[in-house]
């Protein structure tokens, strides 16, 4: 049972550890959508004064990845 | 046989006929040199219209400078304006309010768009002449529609209090789209949806067209019906088109700021003052050059980012 559900969480981190562009593209995507959303939120100051570093790291993720092999 | 003599013998003329002065320098260069000998002025042009000035507003968003005062000491503030913009409750507010207006316009627009597009994907009689109807309004510049929606929202002869009145019984006079606190958000919204539904109509009737019909004939021999044929077929199919529908609105709204400038200018006080107008007052009110930078920057990378995500999501549809 064990052995299991171990399976798919070193099959994830395989994935980013093979560097291929598709994961890295998903989480770099993920960064930037979540960094607009706590951007524009009315709930957390906190969030919003974070937003923009999120934004940044999700932007400069994003243009480095995409020069990673498929 | 006699014209392909004539046609292979025009290059040579014309190349005859350039003047010794143009042609002797350019004879004896690679390929790759007259490449760039073409593409060198437009990388030129680019360099001065969009980087050039992208570079500089960078830098002055770590300065104090005030466009209004040229000849004042320019200090290095460092990171200071992008700390103060981040704990700005006014343009939290703006951000706010931006996102009141990106969130129902493409609520209203996705579903209006998409509802058109199946209705023309019918093809009843005279359905050419509707699609060009209907697309009037996105042919329009938001100048001139920001112009005529005042009009229209005018409490007192304007067309569209008229037909709230005559539709619900309420006097026609009595509420004030552009001037109520409570109401002029969404008439911002109303513009634009009535704007830009059509491009999204455009984009989803695409994605509709692209869904080949043997899919539809199939599920119709295993008795699928039109409700499970829409849910199953049609939706999932036309997700990506949806999808980079939305985020083409998303980026267009998120920087959006003539119609809203024309139509409300930010107010009544700032309910409708979106993040590109809270920029301008900044900018060329205040004179606030350092601060209005940092604020741009600010809105260039989220832009930057939608954007990466829009040209992922493109590649996608054209995978299909």
């Amino acid at each position: 049972m064990s052995d299991q559900t171990a399976a798919p969480r070193a099959s994830l981190l395989s994935r980013f550890l093979r560097l291929r562009r598709g994961p890295w593209e998903n989480l770099a995507t993920i960064l930037i959508g979540l960094g607009v959303v706590m951007l524009m939120q009315p709930f957390s100051a906190t969030a919003y004064a974070y937003s923009f570093i999120t934004i940044l790291a999700g932007t400069a993720m994003f243009a480095i990845v995409s020069h990673f092999p498929e | 046989m006699t014209e392909t003599t004539t046609s292979s013998a025009l290059p040579e003329k014309l190349a005859g006929a350039t003047p010794e002065v143009i042609a002797r320098p350019i004879r004896g260069l690679s390929d790759k040199a007259i490449a760039w000998f073409f593409i060198g002025p437009t990388i030129l042009l680019l360099l001065a219209i969009n980087i050039f000035p992208l570079i500089w507003t960078i830098w002055l968003s770590f300065t104090n400078y005030r466009a209004n005062r040229p000849n004042a000491e320019v200090k290095m503030v460092g990171l200071d304006w992008y700390h103060r913009i981040l704990g700005d409750g006014d343009v939290w507010l703006a951000m706010q309010t931006t996102a009141h207006f990106v969130v129902w316009t493409i609520i209203i627009e996705t579903v209006l768009g998409f509802g058109l597009a199946w209705l023309i994907d019918k093809k009843f009689r005279g359905h050419g002449l509707w699609t060009t109807v209907i697309l009037i309004p996105m042919m329009l510049s938001p100048a001139v529609v920001g112009n005529f929606w005042t009009f229209l929202y005018q409490p007192q002869s304007g067309l569209f209090n008229y037909v709230v009145g005559f539709l619900t019984g309420i006097d026609p006079s009595s509420f004030q789209m552009l001037g109520s606190v409570r109401l002029s958000p969404w008439a911002i919204v109303i513009v634009d949806a009535w704007m830009w539904t059509p491009y999204v109509m455009l984009i989803c009737l695409a994605g509709l067209r692209s869904i080949p019909d043997y899919i539809y004939e199939a599920a119709e021999v295993d008795r699928a019906s039109p409700w499970r044929q829409f849910w199953s077929i049609t939706l999932p199919m036309a997700l990506p088109f949806i999808m980079l529908a939305v985020l083409f609105r998303g980026i267009e709204n998120f920087k959006m700021f003539d119609m809203v400038n024309l139509l409300t200018g930010g107010g009544p006080g700032s309910t409708t003052e979106v993040v590109s107008i809270t920029l301008k007052r900044q900018a060329f009110e205040s004179w606030r050059t350092g601060y209005s930078s940092a604020l741009a920057i600010i809105l260039f990378v989220t832009v930057f980012g939608l954007a990466n995500i829009y040209v992922k999501a493109l590649n996608r549809v054209k995978q299909r």
